[in-house]
């Protein structure tokens, strides 16, 4: 006597006959975490050790001097969203995680450095992105640019007529919109 | 175990503090007043440069201080001091390859959930990060095997690190905890008397599982034909082996424990299965295969357990009781999560069972496999000893109390199958890890943590050679512990994988070049056995059983003898092979 079913790669029971996959989707993870040596590396550790797909991962201060907050973009399927955040939840400095919606306000900044032949249409194309030059030598420019993922991903793009030279980007910080904050979540 | 961990540990604490011990001068003795308090009683451990001050403070205090042959002997005996009391096992290490020998040890009881508190010296804070003399970045090299790991940066708070360590590592989901130690900081002054063992305020420990949850989840069992308990070491751990044991015969339950779950349901019992797995036996794995309702309680569904998910109870709804959230869905998706102390949860279940399940003819069927399947072996007149026979034969002269600490490899699996377990905490292996040589200081840990009980630790011969000096301190400290290696001049489960896997290619498998154990053994100053024939067995048991002190069989065994039933990795679990030719047709 053999069993009908079966199941899929992450365990769930599914029809015999169904090609069950879930997609990855990508989400906003925000942590408040204790704000003290080694918690970058503990919490960037857990992402590596168990595979999980960072796409950026911030950290800074808050209000109260004691907790940070980190804000983690994560591509996984449904699963490992969950084991993501359960597992974050499990280390010792991590106070709270919360997934946030997707109408979240989310921000990136990236400083962009092209070259200092034509300025004038470096800034037209930093306006058109709300941008602004904050730096110039004789032959560069560097500007800002802050916004979604996808504006700042426009805006690179567009930089490149300039002969780009240097980029950075910070990766998402991200906040609830709304009244809502993190710790009444818990 | 949140009870345990903190509240007993309290008061005594509290009537501790009263009494007239020397007041604290140094970070050093903080850190061993903080041990006294979480009640220690022994140590295991070596010396070295950087833990220095420990130890000095370590000579005015109570605690018996093991030395041991090596930092990774140290780790293994406290684990299995752990495992055997469930409070703590506390080692000592210093800096560098002091605290690296030991990292094998920490993610053994990582793997395993077993609690432990390593403190590893650390060279003086103006040197961390300078390469100095036997520096290692011992926090980083530990942080993934441990609940966590402590940097102590202040004589004033080294003791309340040290009770916070032990505190985490005793209570919700247990394991390894360290603290790092720079010299500077336990030399350093203070007189501050450490705070009693407190979990960290960001760490909650579920208790009893949501009551609508267990409601639904009942219902469920109670409306299953064919009903499993699949028992995890989880239910060892939160001492829940009775309720477990009331539960099960009250509802008629069959009962399967995996291979760390040995021992938390007993293997007498008209409702056990024994364990399941890759060498599980075959009716425990068909009962796993054919279940259309498994309550499975604190096992993490390991895949040495499951096989290939998706063959694993391809049929049953599963209700998983885990006190550790992450667990639940991790490996097999659980339709009834019930996240809560197991002892605690089984106590709700208990309760609000509407019925016993009607599982007549689903009990015959496990019997049925029982007598289709049965762990058995063949013992001809012309063929060397049989390591099956000398384990049975033991578990037959011992008491049910007896603790069995094994090493990893094809000897373990034969303990596990043949040896007959009825209580908990008596069955001490490496399970996840899977670390060889883990059995040696174990069975130090073990006898030191339960006196009043026989101790026997079954070996390989590869295993037993990974671990050998730690008999040194068995000798020392006169432990009655008897050692049988299962001598067949090999690492015999790599063997059996390359007959079985890669057409026979034994490539560096073989140990031709082995020492005579039972000459080795009393070499260390122990008593060497050496047991070759079938018709010895019994009197070579009971010889070195008699011997005051550390006896080691060394047991030459059929070098042929293979282990089965195998469900081969990532396979079906309800298709094992009895014998090497079935490999072939999985």
């Amino acid at each position: 006597m053999r069993p009908e079913g079966r199941r899929n790669s992450q365990g769930i029971r599914v029809d015999p006959e169904a090609e069950v996959t879930h997609d990855p989707r990508q989400a906003v993870l925000s942590a408040l975490v204790k704000h003290r040596p080694g918690v970058l590396a503990e919490i960037s550790g857990l992402f590596s050790r168990r595979q999980f797909n960072i796409e950026s991962l911030t950290v800074g201060p808050t209000v109260d001097e004691d907790t940070a907050r980190m804000t983690i973009l994560i591509e996984e399927p449904e699963p490992g969203i969950d084991q993501a955040k359960k597992q974050l939840q499990k280390l010792v400095p991590v106070i709270s995680v919360t997934e946030l919606e997707p109408e979240a306000v989310r921000r990136e900044l990236a400083l962009i450095k092209v070259g200092g032949e034509k300025p004038d249409d470096v800034n037209a194309v930093a306006e058109m992105y709300g941008g602004q030059a904050v730096d110039a030598a004789t032959d560069s420019v560097t500007v800002e640019v802050t916004g979604s993922k996808q504006k700042i991903d426009a805006a690179v793009e567009a930089f490149k007529q300039f002969d780009v030279q240097e980029v950075v980007r910070t990766g998402a910080a991200a906040l609830e919109r709304g009244a809502d904050t993190l710790e009444k979540h818990d | 175990m949140s009870e345990r961990a903190s509240v007993p540990k309290e008061d005594q604490t509290e009537t501790e503090q009263d009494d007239d011990r020397e007041p604290i001068t140094t970070g050093a003795q903080s850190v061993i007043r903080a041990l006294e308090n979480a009640g220690t009683d022994y140590v295991f451990g070596v010396q070295g440069g950087a833990i220095m001050p420990v130890y000095d403070a370590l000579y005015d205090s109570d605690i018996t201080h093991v030395t041991m042959a090596h930092e990774q002997g140290a780790s293994h005996a406290a684990d299995a001091y752990g495992v055997v009391t469930g409070d703590p096992g506390v080692c000592f290490a210093t800096s560098g390859p002091g605290a690296t020998n030991l990292v094998t040890g920490i993610a053994d009881a990582s793997m395993d959930s077993d609690p432990m508190i390593a403190l590893t010296g650390q060279v003086p804070t103006d040197f961390v990060g300078n390469d100095a003399f036997q520096e290692t970045d011992t926090v980083g090299i530990t942080q993934p095997i441990t609940k966590e790991s402590y940097f102590a940066g202040d004589s004033d708070t080294v003791g309340d690190n040290v009770s916070e360590a032990f505190a985490l590592a005793a209570s919700g989901r247990q394991g390894p905890t360290l603290v790092d130690l720079p010299k500077d900081v336990t030399q350093g002054e203070t007189d501050r008397e450490p705070m009693a063992p407190t979990t960290p305020d960001t760490y909650d420990v579920p208790e009893e599982a949501d009551d609508t949850d267990v409601q639904e989840a009942v219902e469920a069992l109670a409306d299953a034909e064919r009903p499993v308990i699949l028992a995890g070491g989880g239910v060892i751990k939160a001492d829940a082996s009775p309720a477990l044991r009331e539960f099960a015969t009250e509802y008629e339950i069959p009962v399967i424990t995996t291979m760390p779950g040995i021992g938390s349901f007993p293997e007498d019992h008209e409702l056990s299965l024994e364990w399941a797995g890759m060498h599980g036996t075959g009716y425990a794995n068909l009962a796993i295969t054919n279940t259309d309702c498994m309550l499975a309680i604190g096992t993490r569904f390991d895949d040495r357990l499951t096989g290939g998910v998706d063959s694993f109870a391809p049929d049953a709804e599963i209700i998983h009781v885990d006190i550790d959230p992450a667990e639940i869905s991790k490996n097999i998706y659980a339709d009834h999560p019930l996240i809560g102390d197991a002892k605690m949860v089984l106590r709700q279940l208990y309760d609000a069972m509407p019925r016993a399940p009607d599982a007549d003819e689903w009990r015959e069927q496990c019997q049925d496999w029982k007598s289709e399947y049965p762990m058995t072996y063949e013992m001809p007149d012309d063929e060397p000893l049989k390591p099956q026979y000398i384990v049975e034969t033991f578990s037959e002269v011992t008491d049910d109390d007896t603790i069995v600490c094994t090493g990893v490899g094809q000897h373990q699996m034969w303990a596990s199958q043949f040896w007959e377990f009825t209580e908990p905490r008596t069955w001490v292996s490496s399970h996840g890890l899977g670390t060889m040589g883990y059995g040696v200081p174990a069975a130090i840990g073990a006898k030191l943590a339960a006196p009043d009980q026989e101790v026997v630790c079954f070996d390989g011969d590869g295993s037993f050679l990974m671990t050998v000096q730690e008999l040194i301190v068995a000798v020392r400290e006169q432990l009655d512990i008897t050692y049988v290696v299962l001598n067949n001049e090999a690492v015999g489960m790599v063997r059996q994988w390359q007959d079985g896997f890669y057409e026979g290619r034994r490539m560096a498998s073989e140990y031709p070049w082995i020492p005579q154990f039972d000459k080795l053994a009393e070499a260390f100053g122990a008593r060497g056995f050496r047991l070759e024939d079938e018709a010895d067995v019994e009197d070579t048991i009971q010889a070195a059983r008699e011997y005051d002190g550390p006896a080691v069989i060394d047991a030459i065994i059929d070098p042929a003898e293979n282990v089965f039933p195998m469900v081969p990795s990532g396979g079906d679990n309800g298709l094992f092979a009895l014998e090497e030719s079935h490999l072939e047709m999985l």
